[in-house]
């Protein structure tokens, strides 16, 4: 057992906010880091000590190494907890924490280096007899290269960022005119937002479910799997709307996907919370996507189902505890939905809407979670995620969950910013999505 | 010397980036010559990029911020003078 008495968080926004209130509940102290941009935010007001790392610029604060570690050694901090995005898969700061004598909450330094290689990732799945996507086995080394496998496995392409995850630096390609013109933008997409301009690329498949697992190890071969997300509701492979159950996964394909999860996280050792994504098509066959090494946006609607707190177990499997749960232990529990808010004008395209927020009322009541850092008056920046706050419900069944997460969404009052809420109520009031008759295309065609 | 220029400004509130990836040489620099749809900057705002294109075909005139330099909705960035 190695105590885990302090935290520093190297994040911003909602999940910092997220992981403090695991910390507080957990008698930890947190320390919030924070760019010059996020001085009034949240996560430093509520954290316990704070440090400002720098300048805006992901690059130059969030993402700066040497420097969070340093903050993390004066501060006398025993663990980092990296939240998502950032560098919460980047195997150099897992190992930075690791050898600077600092907990890295989540997994090891070698396991996020296998599950953010691609390469090594897929060689490993086909050996273990998991159904995958064909699609480049490395790294692309060049347009030319990617050109060849594309005709190879046949168009659409999708080309998806190494370092990558939450649909950041994705773009499709139809032929080889597109394909030529997406890996230039989408390199540089994921190097902004990652440090790391590799893309992958692969066969795409038309019309699939977004469905993903999440699970838990610890540090002595226990694994559990806490059954699935539907995130299929995505725009521009962003997810928007996520929840568990998916209204499409019976008890033997949660079953089946929750062993191979398991199957799959035990081979690369992994340990700590983390997420198997696949793709299933519409005769439930599913293809393994990706490990994302982290605890993820939607880890939520998971909570809310399992009554199991992710952050807290994240915390306790890095201080070397046992998992205390069994899976026989698992129950599910009624039915969760999440909405992503972010600050982007649906009438414009989605356009990112940075401003101040005036005139702020916040929905709550029964069954209704809200995971966000803004308040009345706070400037939301350029710099970073468009993601304003995660509106969460929980109800008995799927029919009451879209019922309190209408009533959620009405309640939401903001101005100064361009919000998703008007919508989200769209997709809320759409039959299709009542139905749960819905695909990663869905909102293409709304 | 009565030439028509255009400016092309920020359509948000976002940094800016002469180049489409680090370490890339700029798009444009004064003196060169652009043709209309020709990528001329790009702006980053919430992680998401936008690629900024010349309506017109012309010559760089002027560009107005630096490399990385946060810039708000509507701000002039680049000069253009028009072919003549």
């Amino acid at each position: 057992m190695n105590s885990i008495h302090k935290i520093l968080i190297a994040n911003r926004g909602e999940i910092a906010l997220r992981v403090i209130r695991a910390c507080k509940e957990m008698g930890i102290t947190s320390v919030a880091v924070y760019s010059d941009a996020d001085k009034d935010s949240l996560h430093v007001k509520y954290a316990d000590e704070s440090a400002n790392i720098g300048p805006p610029l992901s690059r130059k604060s969030y993402l700066n190494i040497d420097h969070i570690i340093k903050v993390a050694k004066d501060k006398n901090a025993d663990a980092i907890h990296p939240g998502y995005g950032f560098l919460s898969e980047n195997e150099f700061f897992a190992k930075a924490c690791t050898e600077n004598g600092l907990i890295f909450i989540g997994p090891t330094s070698e396991c996020i280096s296998m599950a953010g290689n691609k390469s090594a990732a897929r060689k490993i799945i086909i050996a273990l007899g998991v159904p995958i996507i064909p699609g480049s086995n490395d790294i692309i080394s060049s347009p030319g290269e990617a050109i060849n496998i594309a005709q190879d496995v046949g168009y659409p392409v999708i080309l998806k960022a190494s370092g990558g995850g939450g649909g950041r630096g994705m773009r499709i390609a139809h032929n080889k005119k597109e394909l030529t013109e997406a890996i230039s933008i989408a390199s540089g997409e994921a190097r902004a937002a990652f440090g790391n301009p590799d893309l992958y690329l692969e066969k795409y498949i038309e019309k699939p479910r977004h469905i993903e697992i999440q699970i838990l190890g610890d540090n002595f071969d226990n694994y559990i799997h806490l059954g699935e997300r539907e995130c299929s509701i995505q725009m521009r492979y962003q997810k928007l709307i996520e929840e568990s159950p998916s209204p499409f996964v019976d008890e033997a394909l949660r079953n089946k996907l929750g062993e191979t999860a398991i199957l799959i996280a035990r081979s690369i050792g992994y340990t700590n919370a983390g997420t198997m994504e696949f793709l299933v098509d519409s005769n439930k066959n599913f293809y393994f996507m990706e490990v994302n090494a982290r605890v993820q946006v939607e880890h939520p609607v998971t909570e809310m189902v399992s009554g199991i707190d992710i952050i807290q177990q994240q915390i306790q499997i890095a201080s070397g505890s046992k998992l205390e749960f069994k899976q026989s232990d698992i129950q599910l529990r009624g039915w969760s939905m999440e909405c992503r808010i972010n600050a982007a004008d649906p009438a414009d395209n989605f356009m990112p809407s940075p401003g101040k927020i005036e005139n702020l009322i916040l929905p709550g009541g029964p069954g209704v979670r809200l995971d966000t850092h803004i308040y009345n008056n706070y400037e939301i920046s350029p710099f970073y995620d468009s993601l304003i706050g995660k509106l969460v419900v929980w109800a008995k069944d799927r029919p009451m969950a879209i019922k309190r997460m209408q009533r959620a969404l009405s309640e939401f009052q903001i101005e100064g910013i361009k919000v998703t809420t008007g919508f989200h109520e769209r997709v809320f009031k759409d039959t299709d999505f009542i139905k749960g008759n819905i695909n990663t295309h869905f909102l293409e065609n709304l | 010397m009565s030439s028509e220029t255009y400016k092309i400004t920020s359509p948000l509130m976002g940094t800016f980036y002469k180049a489409s990836a680090p370490g890339e040489k700029p798009l444009v620099e004064v003196g060169q010559k652009v043709k209309a749809s020709d990528v001329v900057c790009v702006i980053e705002s919430m992680k998401i990029f936008t690629e900024l294109r010349a309506d017109q075909t012309g010559t760089v005139l002027k560009i107005f911020v630096d490399n990385e330099e946060p810039v708000m909705k509507n701000q002039e960035l680049i000069e253009i003078e028009l072919d003549s």
